[in-house]
């Protein structure tokens, strides 16, 4: 049921009339989201406004109720389906989410080998490139308590390269840091940003978003209120809500 | 082991009083007639032993495989496991093993299949199956007690849920299961006093045999009690170096 139509491929991902309900709360309404290959898209948003869930329904972790989801062609319908958009989509999550009983190399390596069916050397040769990448190589055999809260989101963020994947998503990446580590976080995303990776950022980080966003999604009581370019959105914002947001988060 | 000395020194007092209530001929090793008694009654520890530890690990079997499907998502494959457990744990084990030992072959038999089950194997059966409805809950609470941040982190790297399960769930979960089941081998282990009920040469039944012939119900039952004491206090030694042990990893 892979769905490889012309108007599907030439964008990365296509999110349309999407709904999502947890039991009587609708979390999600009616969200249309169109992103193209290699776009860095910024979702921003006051808390509980379905930016999270937006996003973990882009790779299934959250189960939408209506709706359509189509990752690189790939049109969500089923549990193969799901397990191929997986297989293209990274996803670096707020609290990490490192295996604590395995070292580093071995949280880069166990996907590519279980998952991919990498040989250890070449596993870890990958999981050396990445972990380069973000600038840790020394940590490979840490234990993962060993490291800092930065240290551990660029692990994170070298996990999920690790599986090559075409798009990536963050969520709220730096919400969890101490401030003097969210830099270090951020630098990365970005040099990934520049690299071309197509992803979308939930983040409140509004500095890292005039700096590496195409495009900025503003969200609100479950519904995307707002999109436009950095400049648009921070500059001139077209709604109510969104000016009371930015004077909100922005007046620091 | 204080408990264990205050007994023993209680009992030796006793012995050497001259009110002449106690007989403790019956198992005095420098007798020949009592020197055989308390071999006859230590022999029984094979029995027992081996009835707990092969039921101990059938239990573990067993509870896993109901505790996984409890833990679904969905619902309909949850409710086996959940009826399982409710089921098995309302059934006082010595009807349980009267039915496995008298009926449970008339059942089979009905079904075409002729089997003999002896006192050894129904009371394996029972132990296992009353165990392992608190097992499952062992497992599940275990399982559970791991952050499901874990879990989705597996999926976004591409893990099957088998695989999730044995490299990231389990080697973490391990560590909070095995104390509690290794608690709950203390329980199989008093229980198995129950197969002397339908004939099995262990510990209780022998205890109860001498009684008959030599009509010294209290220094034999003594003795009795003694020797699930010690087997116990070895268990729970063993069980708090696990926990031990087990505390210092984590906090590694």
């Amino acid at each position: 049921m892979i769905d490889q139509s012309e108007t599907n491929r030439t964008n990365a991902i296509e999110i349309k009339g999407l709904n999502k309900w947890y039991d009587t709360y609708h979390a999600l309404k009616d969200v249309d989201l169109t992103v193209a290959h290699g776009e860095r898209i910024v979702v921003c948003g006051p808390s509980g406004s379905g930016k999270s869930t937006l996003i973990r329904c882009v790779n299934s972790l959250e189960a939408h109720d209506s709706g359509q989801i189509t990752v690189d062609g790939t049109r969500m319908c089923d549990a193969s389906s799901i397990e191929a958009i997986r297989g293209r989509v990274g996803m670096v999550f707020q609290q990490f989410n490192l295996f604590p009983h395995l070292t580093i190399l071995q949280n880069l390596t166990l996907g590519p080998m279980k998952a991919r069916g990498l040989s250890r050397k070449d596993a870890e040769e990958r999981a050396m490139k990445y972990l380069e990448r973000v600038q840790i190589p020394e940590q490979a055999n840490k234990k993962v308590s060993a490291l800092s809260g930065g240290q551990q989101q660029r692990v994170a963020i070298a996990r999920s390269l690790c599986m090559e994947p075409k798009i990536m998503l963050f969520d709220e990446p730096t919400s969890a840091l101490d401030p003097e580590m969210i830099s270090e976080v951020l630098d990365v995303i970005v040099d990934l940003a520049e690299s071309g990776m197509t992803m979308i950022v939930v983040t409140h980080e509004m500095g890292f978003a005039r700096r590496a966003a195409d495009r900025m999604v503003f969200m609100d009581h479950g519904a995307i209120v707002e999109t436009g370019t950095p400049e648009e959105f921070f500059d001139a914002p077209k709604t109510e809500r969104c000016r009371t947001f930015l004077n909100q988060i922005l007046k620091h | 082991m204080k408990n264990i000395l205050a007994l023993l020194s209680l009992t030796a007092l006793a012995g050497c009083g001259s009110a002449g209530n106690w007989g403790w001929y019956v198992i005095d090793p420098r007798t020949h007639s009592g020197w055989n008694n308390i071999t006859f009654l230590l022999d029984g520890f094979g029995a027992t032993i081996q009835l707990s530890v092969i039921a101990a690990v059938m239990s573990m079997i067993v509870g896993l495989m109901v505790a996984l499907p409890g833990m679904s998502t969905n619902r309909w494959i949850r409710l086996p496991s959940r009826i399982y457990v409710e089921f098995v744990r309302a059934i006082p084990l010595l009807p349980m093993l009267f039915w496995v030992f008298y009926g449970l072959p008339v059942v089979l038999k009905s079904m075409g299949i002729t089997v003999r089950i002896d006192a050894f194997w129904g009371a394996v059966i029972t132990l296992a199956i009353s165990d392992s409805a608190f097992t499952a809950e062992i497992y599940r609470s275990g399982i559970q007690s791991i952050a499901r941040g874990q879990t989705e982190a597996a999926k976004t790297i591409g893990l099957t849920y088998t695989q999730t399960m044995r490299y990231v769930v389990l080697p973490q979960a391990i560590r909070r299961i095995l104390p509690p089941l290794a608690n709950q081998f203390i329980y199989i282990v008093k229980m198995s006093a129950f197969a002397s009920v339908i004939g099995m040469q262990e510990l209780t039944r022998r205890a109860n045999e001498l009684v008959v012939t030599e009509y010294r119900p209290l220094e034999i039952y003594t003795l009795l009690i003694l020797e699930y004491l010690v087997l116990v206090l070895i268990i729970s030694f063993f069980v708090r170096w696990l926990e031990r042990k087990m505390g210092a990893d984590e906090s590694r």
